[in-house]
């Protein structure tokens, strides 16, 4: 299978504080693949190194097969991402925000057309779809971000906690949109200090303190660590976190 | 180029949208252009004399008459001793004091020498100076008229007079406002160009969209020129707007070509929103950017020429005018629209607008990191 | 009050943090410190002139050397031929033209009568007029030396003496209002943002739903602005008697004493912004627009209020550093004591209480 992330000894280093130290992993094609860690253990810089918002101080990766220092402008060619704080235009409309992003991607006009109406039909958002953003739920904003985020069919999209403050119904509609996109062939990057989001992973990775501490499937992951939940191996793990809440 | 039509489609989407900036681009125009030259008039009237007359004689009341007649100076007090007088002074009453000594007549008549005394509160630099060559030259045409009483012909030879004639061209009315606008029209254009653009980016900046952009394959000169060419129009709308309320309330209309003038301001905008740019990519809060923009808006705006003359600053200042791109908008827009100044006489201001233009942006280029 | 502490401890960190806004604060007294004190000035020197001499004689010359030794011109250019004048002020370097006339001599020595024309540039009439002025000093100056063994008859000579200012400096002007501007400023604009700012990120109203009364929460955003607002003051004040040499004539306390109550009433206008807006944009707009700007305006450090239409005139009773400024110069230069300056004391105080209790009154109401 492709390796569509690639990643030796990436550390990145902000004086003398180390945020992301020394992580090394491989991510697979179509693989859904969850990034956890507690707050503060360094998921978002390592994520945004891999996204091409970061440089990373010393280390190699490669994403998509470009290279992580030297083609930056080509990852972001090929990836989607949908950060925390809100990715989307609130003072623009929902189909004005899927063209501009959809414009910005490359695609064309006809594209364009078509994929905005199978996207607002997919979430029903007909009747929103000429309603600036800002006045739609935080649930619905959600939705879209991510259906954005997937609209030009990147190789991997980079999922920065996208289900923070929804309701259970809502998350659980979330990820259908994700296995949805897994299986037209996306790379779902996913990072989240929800633990139960973890089984839903391929494969999953703990961060703590910096360091990656753990990587496999939540199933062998639960039997290395003897656990009846992701969360008690989470605990295991982060109990002697320095870093964190 | 397609990604610039979307970029521009969303700012301008998002512009239009924006009631505050809506607000700041038709308000503040007329608002600056109809309060400030109302407020900013520097034309020295009423001035404030008080009289002590020591002498109380028909030419003592003569002088003083003619000095109350003679438009520039209101009477608010009239003592009998100088102390008095110094009272009023302090109490900014009175601007001036003259103290006609009490043997003005007998000394003047006499021939002798013959001495007032006028003390003027310099406080006021501008009006002490005024004040003080409007009431020297009234006495003097009083001298002079009496003279031509006391003497007698056979005494008074002609003596040769050189006579001095002064015209005032390109403001026949004297009028304060044509000085003020023009300079007001020049800082609102640098005002408005500067600020929307630094508060705007970086307010993307601290609500978080400027990462969804920066992840994208969006180059960074187009996210540039997606920032600049809207703020380019509205500056332009926004100098539009200035000059019709110019016309339209104080009637004044560019002597010289409307193209040159358009021309000039489209290049300034250029170094102006290049600022903004460039303030942007230093600062994280729009409290931050608004406070920088204005300190250096300030620094420009003084040092610009708009109220006081560059001629009369010391050198080291008269350098920091030629670093100041706000000067040479200044005076190109009083050239041009007062004197009718053409292209060829403003090459060396654009040469150097051109200038700060490159390096403004080129710097704000630089700095702008899509990665960190 | 032990939860004040904490309060202010917070508002304090926060401030301290943000250094580029820091900077700017400490580094704007001095700027304009310097700009007003050693680059503005109403003075009229230097100013690039043109002569057209088309005599060419003793006389003329002599004048012209007279011209060209004051400290108020600069001879940009001498040239002969009246045309070039149109193109010369077009191209926007010179303020006024001297002519000579061609037959300027023949005529004085004939008909004792000899004219000299001079064109100014009255795109700024004031400083035509004062150029003007000085010129014609000059040449009569001229007059009264080579005429001295036919001297004038019955002539009154003014004796001219300027008070507290004697170099016409234009620092005692405007220093008053520099203090008056940068304190209001801070004050205003910086609370008024902090305020709002709580109030757009939504951690006002965790604050409100605290045991901790509002009003303290807004004192304690106030205070570390009042203490950088003094540490301005007396820096302004430091910069402007050791480097700009200006007196300081009055009672010190008492300068100090009407500044607090100054600092005290910008920081109010701020709270009364910040209750009524709800953005940090609107805040800074109308911090700006509506303070910054009557501020300068009707102060009366830059603009004379008695020049301004009637209106206008009694708009500027509102506007506190108005108030402020008289009292400023009222101390530092004329050395008038507190009996002078009470009744604008009163004036500031009130504004300060009224604008408080509107504030709290509003405050209540948006609550319930």
């Amino acid at each position: 299978m492709d390796k569509v992330i690639q990643t030796s000894r990436l550390t990145k280093r902000f004086g003398d504080f180390i945020a992301a130290n020394e992580i090394t992993l491989e991510v697979f094609q179509g693989e859904i693949f969850g990034f956890l860690g507690a707050n503060g253990a360094g998921k978002t810089t390592a994520m945004r190194m891999l996204c091409g918002l970061s440089k990373p101080t010393s280390g190699t990766a490669t994403i998509a097969g470009f290279d992580i220092y030297k083609q930056t402008e080509l990852i972001k060619r090929n990836i989607g991402y949908m950060s925390q704080k809100f990715s989307l235009y609130d003072d623009l409309t929902v189909l004005e925000n899927i063209y501009f992003f959809g414009g910005i991607y490359g695609l064309s006009n006809k594209q364009l057309k078509e994929k905005s109406t199978e996207l607002i039909e997919r979430l029903g958002l007909k009747r929103e779809s000429s309603k600036l953003v800002s006045s739609l739920p935080l649930g619905w904003k959600q939705k879209l971000s991510f259906s954005v985020s997937v609209l030009h069919e990147p190789r991997i999209v980079f999922l920065d906690e996208p289900t923070g403050g929804v309701d259970p119904v809502t998350r659980r509609q979330f990820w259908d949109l994700i296995y949805d996109a897994a299986n037209k062939g996306v790379t779902i990057f996913v990072t989240t200090h929800y633990m139960d989001e973890a089984e839903y992973c391929n494969r999953i990775s703990i961060m703590v303190d910096g360091r990656v501490e753990a990587l496999d499937s939540p199933t062998n992951l639960k039997k290395q660590f003897n656990a009846k939940s992701m969360e008690e191996v989470f605990y295991q793990l982060a109990r002697g976190a320095k870093r964190g809440d | 180029m397609r990604t610039l039509r979307f970029l521009l489609q969303k700012e301008f989407r998002q512009i239009f949208r924006n009631r505050t900036i809506l607000a700041i681009i038709l308000v503040v125009p007329a608002v600056q252009l109809m309060i400030l030259p109302l407020a900013a008039d520097y034309e020295v009237k009423n001035i404030n004399i008080t009289i002590v007359d020591l002498d109380h004689s028909p030419y003592s009341q003569k002088l003083i008459s003619t000095i109350t007649s003679s438009g520039y100076f209101r009477l608010t007090g009239y003592n009998r001793s100088y102390k008095d007088g110094y009272k009023l002074i302090e109490n900014d009453k009175a601007d001036l004091i003259l103290e006609i000594p009490a043997s003005f007549e007998t000394n003047l008549v006499r021939d002798n020498e013959n001495k007032v005394f006028i003390a003027v509160n310099a406080i006021n630099g501008v009006k002490a100076n005024l004040g003080g060559a409007y009431l020297g030259s009234i006495i003097g045409r009083f001298n002079n008229d009496i003279r031509l009483d006391l003497v007698h012909a056979p005494r008074f030879s002609p003596r040769p007079t050189i006579e001095v004639v002064a015209s005032n061209w390109f403001n026949p009315w004297m009028s304060y406002d044509l000085f003020m606008v023009p300079g007001i029209l020049a800082v609102l254009v640098t005002m408005i160009g500067g600020f929307l653009t630094a508060l705007n980016i970086v307010k993307e900046k601290e609500v978080g969209t400027i990462e969804q952009i920066n992840v994208t394959p969006i180059r960074k000169h187009h996210f540039i020129l997606g920032k600049l060419i809207p703020f380019w129009v509205l500056g332009n709308v926004v100098f539009t707007i200035g000059l019709l309320i110019s016309w339209l309330i104080y009637d004044i209309v560019p002597v010289g070509s409307l193209g040159v003038l358009y021309f000039f301001v489209g290049i300034y905008l250029l170094a102006v929103l290049g600022l903004g740019l460039l303030v942007s990519t230093y600062c994280e809060t729009q409290q931050q950017a608004m406070f920088i923009m204005f300190f250096f808006m300030m620094i420009f705006i003084l040092m610009g020429g708009l109220f006081t003359s560059t001629d009369s600053m010391p050198d080291w200042a008269k350098m920091v005018t030629k670093a100041n791109p706000v000067t040479y908008l200044i005076e190109v827009m009083r050239m041009v629209i007062l004197k009718g100044s053409h292209l060829r006489d403003v090459t060396k201001h654009l040469a150097v607008v051109f200038l700060f233009a490159i390096v403004l942006n080129g710097w704000a280029i630089i700095n702008y990191k899509k990665t960190s | 009050m032990k939860q004040f502490i904490t309060f202010l401890k917070k508002e304090f960190a926060h401030v301290l943090r943000d250094k580029k806004t820091l900077l700017i604060l400490f580094g704007m007294p001095i700027v304009q410190i310097l700009i007003f004190g050693f680059a503005l000035t109403n003075e009229v020197t230097n100013a690039r002139i043109l002569i057209v001499d088309q005599a060419q004689d003793d006389i003329s010359q002599q004048i012209i050397a007279k011209i060209s030794a004051s400290r108020y011109f600069e001879i940009e250019n001498i040239i002969s031929d009246a045309s070039q004048i149109d193109r010369a002020f077009q191209q926007g370097i010179i303020k006024m033209t001297i002519v000579f006339p061609a037959n300027f001599s023949s005529n004085l020595a004939h008909e004792n009568k000899g004219q000299i024309q001079l064109i100014t540039d009255a795109s700024d009439p004031n400083t035509a007029n004062t150029l003007a002025n000085y010129a014609s000093n000059i040449i009569q100056d001229y007059q009264r030396e080579t005429n001295t063994l036919i001297s004038q008859p019955f002539e009154i000579r003014p004796e001219v003496r300027m008070l507290y200012n004697p170099q016409l400096k234009a620092v005692h002007n405007f220093v008053p209002g520099v203090m008056a501007l940068v304190l209001m400023l801070v004050c205003v604009m910086m609370t008024a943002v902090s305020i709002v700012r709580e109030k757009e990120m939504g951690t006002m109203e965790v604050l409100l739903v605290s045991p901790f009364k509002p009003i303290l929460v807004m004192i304690a955003k106030a205070v570390p602005y009042l203490l950088l607002s003094l540490i301005n003051m007396v820096t302004i004040l430091l910069l402007s008697v050791f480097v700009l040499q200006l007196p300081v004539n009055g009672n010190i306390l008492l300068l100090f004493g009407e500044s607090t109550l100054f600092i005290i009433t910008c920081l109010t206008v701020g709270i009364f912004i910040s209750v009524q807006t709800s953005s940090q944009q609107a805040a800074m707009l109308i911090s700006l627009m509506g303070m910054m700007l009557p501020t300068i305006l009707f102060s009366g450090f830059m603009f004379p209020i008695e020049n301004m239409p009637m209106p206008l005139q009694i708009f500027s009773n509102i506007v506190p550093a108005k108030w402020f400024y008289i009292i400023v110069k009222s101390i530092m230069i004329k050395g008038v004591g507190f009996s002078g300056i009470w009744k604008e004391t009163l004036i500031l105080a009130g504004i300060t209480v009224f604008l408080l209790a509107v504030s709290l009154k509003t405050f209540k109401i948006r609550l319930s």
